[in-house]
């Protein structure tokens, strides 16, 4: 079920290229901004160990765990190959007066 | 219909044999270990593995090897490659041809030749597959004595961890201190400290005679005529790689099964990939190496795989290795002996970054630690900075205000 927007932070808290972690209501999150001004949400945990994203690296459209280097697509949640294979959720993101929401579902 | 044997069920072997059917072949794949268990983690075994002797970490589950079709025989060493005939003859009899073969036969923990009594017992030691870490966790238990035997990453991690369990933990260590191999006297102090401060004993530039159980102890001789007592042992001193089947078959074997940069031994149908092989590296002027490490294992597998149907890719991987103690996680990037100049790059919470340049300012390692993965971001970039070969600002990188992403960019 979902329970709408939630807010996350200001546009300009996340640097281009950059990500945040984000938690609510008991969840973990990773909202994105690219490089072309675009904000993105995934879950926040990389689905090889449980490892926070948030301490990860962003490159291009690419989010890498900081610790074993997997790689998803943040735009799509696609999990880029070993040493992870499950994909990440993906939630819309939106910006509204400056501000940044994501929608959970 | 062509046919690859893999030979050895680690992460490597298992990564190759995906990685094929992900590029593409259609042939039949052959996966052999000689572990009873599917291809799982090695990493974990120092750590969880060995805190809570929990089921191996499988590299992937049964079905994913049947949906791959790769043919996976566990428990079941290889005895000889009859390179003449193309042909993998199995320890239960059974032949198996293949056109191509891959070794990826690992390594092994080197003994301490001063080892006397009855090992046997599971009093003394060491640590390398799923059945040790278990056959160590029981061991362990509050108030129980344990001596490592080297501080190097592996005799660090099962430290940490036996502290954990509550243990009384001995370290000792023949170098004057702990990781002397590849890392800097200043991230090793960081990691004494930590452990000191945890109650783990370390003695350092201790050299040791013997280890030989007696009644329900184990007894540790050292050179200097003193004794210590514990009620289990673990030799954690470095790794001998399983050359033998190679060696066997008249592979030329350099420290390790001699590989060219694209992974091929000195016969062009065999390649040999991870710990058990040597290779030239290239952003090091073709120093020859073998690496023991988690990340070559995998990224090896996949470019053997590549190799295997004709691709021709050269290794270009920058070595990486990490470890994690307690809440410190360590990691290196490249190899930072020969370095000329070393800056210090420190962070929030304690975490500082090392990065070591040559004569010419180029990147040629980084070296970090911190809690959690305080220094993991900048270690990824450092190591694509040491690819780029890119010649740097030493004081640019000692300042934590500089972006590396945006020197990697510019």
């Amino acid at each position: 079920m979902s329970q709408g927007w939630v807010e996350v932070c200001g546009v300009d808290d996340i640097d281009e290229e950059d990500l945040i972690r984000f938690d609510h209501d008991g969840r973990t999150f990773a909202v994105y901004r690219s490089s072309d001004g675009g904000y993105y949400a995934t879950d926040g945990l990389c689905t090889h160990e449980q490892i926070h994203l948030a301490d990860g690296l962003v490159m291009d459209e690419i989010i890498e765990c900081p610790k074993h280097n997997g790689r998803f697509n943040y735009k799509t949640g696609e999990a880029m190959g070993a040493p992870v294979c499950v994909n990440l959720k993906t939630y819309p993101a939106k910006v509204e007066a400056g501000t940044v929401f994501i929608a959970i579902s | 219909m062509s046919k690859i044997i893999i030979v050895g069920g680690g992460e490597c072997g298992a990564r190759a044999a995906f990685a094929l059917r992900e590029q593409g072949f259609n042939g039949d794949i052959t996966l052999i270990g000689a572990e009873p268990h599917l291809p799982y983690e090695r990493p974990p075994l120092s750590k969880t593995g060995l805190a809570s002797a929990a089921p191996p970490q499988y590299v992937a589950g049964p079905a994913r090897y049947e949906e791959a079709r790769i043919t996976i025989l566990t428990g079941v060493p290889v005895d000889t490659v009859d390179r003449q005939s193309k042909l993998v003859r199995l320890s239960d009899g059974r032949k198996f041809p293949y056109d191509q073969l891959l070794l990826a036969t690992g390594a092994r923990p080197r003994p301490f030749a001063g080892v006397s009594g009855d090992p046997g017992l599971g009093r003394i030691c060491m640590l390398r597959n799923h059945g040790d870490a278990v056959a160590i966790h029981e061991a362990l238990a509050p108030g129980k004595s344990l001596a490592v035997v080297g501080g190097g990453f592996i005799g660090l991690e099962i430290a940490a961890t036996a502290r954990k369990l509550g243990a009384e933990v001995l370290l000792i260590e023949s170098s004057p201190r702990v990781l002397s191999r590849g890392v800097p006297a200043e991230i090793a102090k960081v990691v004494t400290e930590r452990h000191r401060q945890e109650g783990v004993n370390i003695l350092c530039g201790e050299q040791i005679t013997s280890i030989a159980t007696e009644n329900d102890k184990v007894q540790i001789l050292f050179a200097n005529g003193t004794t210590r007592l514990a009620d289990i042992v673990v030799v954690g001193i470095g790794v001998i790689p399983n050359v033998e089947l190679a060696e066997a078959a008249g592979l030329l074997i350099d420290n390790g099964i001699a590989v060219d940069a694209t992974l091929r031994t000195s016969d062009p149908d065999i390649f040999a990939a991870g710990d058990c092989c040597s290779f030239p590296l290239s952003h090091y002027r073709e120093r020859r190496v073998r690496l023991e490490a988690w990340r070559n294992a995998q990224d090896q597998g996949m470019l053997v795989a590549a190799n295997l149907l004709g691709r021709g890719l050269a290794i270009a991987s920058v070595p990486w290795f990490w470890s994690d103690q307690y809440e410190l996680t360590l990691q290196i990037a490249g190899l930072s002996d020969g370095a000329a100049t070393t800056v210090r790059r420190d962070l929030d919470q304690g975490a500082f970054i090392l990065f070591h340049l040559d004569g010419e300012d180029r990147l040629i390692a980084a070296s970090g630690i911190g809690p959690g993965n305080a220094v993991a971001r900048d270690i990824r970039l450092a190591e694509m900075l040491i690819a780029a070969k890119r010649r740097l600002d030493p004081e640019a990188l000692a300042s934590p205000k500089t972006n590396l992403k945006k020197l990697l960019a510019a």
